[in-house]
């Protein structure tokens, strides 16, 4: 007979717009983190750690990266007989046929697999931040108070409150009312979008619910069951927890790796992060070359200077070439004698020789301001940069760009590149 | 492949001094991320050999170890995959591996229940790449009954060490001797050698009736007039790393540009076991040179010249000058270190001092107390 206490879904199916040309081609799950890691690896590692060996990863937006990422799951040791990961992309069915229209929605069309496990607790996640945690203990939690759904909160500046979903609970921790981005916050408990359910309660919400349309668990899964009085509880963590959502939070997060004991440390042996490892050579950094206060991943061949950077896996950085303050991802090559500064470099780039990226003064972006700000410079999977081009701050590129893209062969500050082509 | 692989990693040398006390010789760390029997291993998958077995006899703790899992070399398989066999003692048998033959005759088994017509019989002691399917379609050409890789050494080379061979204008083996006191011949026998599976089982039960146990002395010594024994020279890098000072040097020879492209980015790739560490971090004060750094070390000192494996940590103010640093070793502040090969998980404490004198080669063992790291 096949049984779980607790199975694992994971919703891995966000485009993640917000992190701009990172994720055109692929889901903000699989956007590299930290040189050699991609961030559902966090969420996997977790899961693998706290004893949930049944994982469902819920795809829709660019799935290809994720499912060659996570293949078989051995990387987690989730290749298993029975449970193990599972990819789950939305289907065709003999009555209908619809994408996953809300986080509650991709659930509720995947009921079978979760019926399949015969499972106690399901635990819903999300692929998109940087944290470790037990889910051991919060099964615990859930158990010791009889709860119905747990959801797991985390404290937050008061201050910054009101750009959280904040939930009001009475000294036992039971949850008493939600505030969705409140402008006077009561609270400054924010919901981590992690919520561990009891199975049935879970089942019956979403049968009942299955006609909303874009359902959701925030907005309409838990408000309905606690419209309905089951006994909904906040457990507190008290760590490290990133969302990466946006280019200046994915860059911060980042940095903090470098930090001589960073706060968030992959360095313990306890509660290790794994990930699908391809690439294992150690890395050379040559005669001439000067590496300080950075991370530098398996394979990259550093020739030129390297400052408080972030460097993937194959990375190579050619001579003459400075790096500061920048996120350079993997099988990316830097020509010779470039200047970079604050910029995020995707994947298997190829910037040629005297490019200087990140120059000038701030200008807000003319394409996105929101979202293409800080003065950082994104440089999106795939980008050919050709030599000799200087790149100003603010600024967004992607595809195969040419030397004609370049007025006077250069982009100031502000302005964008977005074109066909490279390998996507 | 129409073959199955014996991989021969039970060796010991007395000329890898410290370095052999813990760990059998295809056991080595080499060039940072790997071990010495990742090379052949990834050598028979690349080839597509589906059935392995690998021999082990001393000190077999680290390579078993190693060998744990066989799905990094894509081994891990329901059709053949790889098979290590350590000696055990039976009713036939009560003894030890004897010999390279007596390894491969006391695990006949295996050979008579494989189907494959070949056998790629290689040691696990020596850095290379190497398609055997190349080798075989030679065989094969030659007619021959056992194809012996060589490789052709600098004039200069001192290769008392190995097994040389003379070979006639055919490339047929004429003459072969093993650790010669005055070589006659530069051409060295890699450890790789191709025969029929069945001509090989015939061969092994002669041996055990006469009571002779070793592959090179009873087999291609003694048979070089009987049999056809070829010699198939290979051109591409090859070292054998069994003395101290060979390994010093295969592992330095990772320095340089030519051997690491060939090894870390051409086609194809050599595995190893995956440890997941993390991305090796570099501290203020952290000046490398010309060294190879692998995952999961933090540096905060000088490297210049040297090859730091997995999982070091190197204190403030050290120096680490011309050096193979192994696996998980840590570093106090303010040491220096230089022509050594410090052994792994030794813990080195601050303010200590190790130079390997007049162009020797310092084997470096401390076992100190552990501190704990950040």
């Amino acid at each position: 007979m096949i049984k779980k206490e607790m199975i694992a879904m994971l919703l891995a199916g966000g485009q993640g717009s917000r992190l701009g040309v990172l994720t055109s081609g692929l889901a903000k799950p699989a956007v590299p983190f930290g040189g050699k890691y991609r961030i559902i690896d966090f969420a996997l590692s977790n899961c693998i750690n706290s004893g949930v060996d049944t994982v469902g990863v819920l795809t829709q937006y660019q799935p290809l990266r994720l499912n060659t990422h996570i293949g078989i799951g051995i990387p987690w040791d989730l290749d298993r007989n029975v449970g193990g990961v599972s990819i789950l992309p939305p289907y065709e069915k003999s009555t209908n046929t619809e994408w996953y229209t809300g986080t509650a929605n991709a659930i509720y069309q995947n009921l079978r697999y979760m019926e399949y496990y015969n499972p106690d607790y399901v635990m819903i996640l999300g692929g998109d931040h940087i944290y470790k945690m037990d889910y051991e203990v919060v099964l615990d939690y859930h158990k010791a108070h009889n709860a119905d759904i747990t959801l797991a909160t985390i404290p937050v500046p008061i201050e910054e409150a009101s750009r959280f979903g904040i939930v009001i609970t009475d000294d036992d921790g039971r949850i008493v009312d939600f505030e969705e981005k409140p402008k006077q916050p009561r609270s400054n408990l924010a919901s981590m979008g992690i919520y561990i359910f009891s199975w049935k309660v879970l089942k019956d919400a979403l049968i009942a619910l299955s006609e909303q349309p874009g359902c959701d668990f925030g907005k309409h899964i838990i408000p309905y069951c606690h419209k309905n009085g089951q006994r909904i509880f906040a457990y507190e963590f008290n760590g490290y927890w990133k969302d990466v959502g946006t280019l200046s939070s994915y860059w911060e997060s980042n940095m903090e790796l470098i930090d001589i004991v960073p706060e968030f440390n992959l360095y313990e042996e306890f509660w290790k992060i794994y990930t699908k490892t391809d690439i294992i050579p150690p890395q050379y950094i040559a005669p001439g070359a000067v590496v300080e206060t950075a991370i530098i991943s398996e394979g990259a061949e550093i020739y030129g200077e390297v400052y408080k950077s972030v460097i993937g896996p194959g990375v190579v950085i050619g001579k003459g070439t400075v790096v500061r303050d920048s996120i350079i991802m993997r099988d990316t090559v830097i020509g010779d004698n470039c200047y970079v500064e604050k910029a995020i470099i995707a994947e298997s780039c190829g910037i040629g020789n005297n490019v200087q990226i990140g120059i000038g003064n701030e200008e807000p972006n003319k394409w996105k301001p929101d979202i293409y700000a800080g003065g950082l410079v994104t440089i999106g999977e795939a980008t050919i940069i050709p030599d000799n081009v200087k790149i100003g701050k603010n600024t967004a590129l992607s595809g195969a760009t040419m030397p004609e893209d370049y007025n006077g062969g250069e982009l100031p500050s502000g302005e964008n590149i977005i074109k066909a082509g490279g390998i996507q | 492949m129409r073959a199955v692989g014996i991989i021969l990693a039970g060796g010991n040398s007395a000329k890898m001094r410290e370095l052999s006390n813990k760990r059998a010789i295809a056991a080595m760390p080499i060039g940072g991320s790997y071990r010495a029997i990742d090379f052949v291993l990834s050598n028979m998958s690349n080839s597509h050999v589906q059935k392995v077995a690998v021999l082990t006899q001393y000190n077999s703790r680290s390579l078993n170890e190693h060998l744990s899992s066989s799905k990094w070399w894509d081994f891990g398989r329901k059709q053949g995959g790889l098979y290590v066999f350590t000696p055990t003692i039976t009713p036939e048998n009560g003894f030890w591996y004897q010999g390279t033959a007596d390894a491969i005759a006391q695990n006949l088994s295996f050979l008579k229940n494989s189907h494959e017509p070949y056998v790629v019989i290689a040691h696990g002691d020596c850095v290379y790449k190497m398609d055997y399917n190349k080798v075989l379609e030679y065989h094969i050409a030659k007619r021959a009954d056992i194809t012996v890789v060589t490789k052709v050494m600098p004039e200069d080379e001192d290769v008392s060490r190995f097994g040389t061979v003379k070979v006639d204008s055919d490339n047929r083996i004429i003459d072969m001797e093993e650790k010669p006191l005055v070589s006659k011949s530069n051409r060295v026998s890699a450890g790789i050698y191709i025969i029929r599976r069945r001509q090989l089982i015939e061969l092994l039960e002669t041996l055990q009736e006469e009571d002779r146990h070793d592959f090179v002395q009873d087999v291609l010594i003694r048979y070089k007039d009987v049999k056809h024994i070829y010699a198939y020279d290979m051109d591409s890098y090859w070292t054998n790393i069994s003395t101290v000072e060979a390994y010093f040097n295969a592992n330095k020879d990772f320095l340089k540009k030519s051997v690491h492209d060939y090894f870390f980015k051409e086609y194809p790739d050599i595995y190893s076991k995956i440890d997941d560490n993390p991305p090796a971090k570099y501290n203020p004060g952290a000046r490398v040179s010309n060294s190879l750094i692998s995952s999961g070390c933090i540096v905060n000192g000088t490297v210049e010249d040297s090859v730091i494996f997995k999982k070091v940590y190197i204190g403030n103010n050290c120096t680490i000058k011309n050096s193979i640093i192994l696996n998980d070793v840590h570093i106090g502040d303010n040491t220096y270190i230089e022509n050594c090969i410090v052994e792994s998980r030794d813990t080195i404490k601050p303010n200590s001092t190790y130079i390997g004198e007049n162009g020797e080669v310092k084997v470096v063992v401390v076992k100190g107390e552990r501190y704990s790291i950040g």
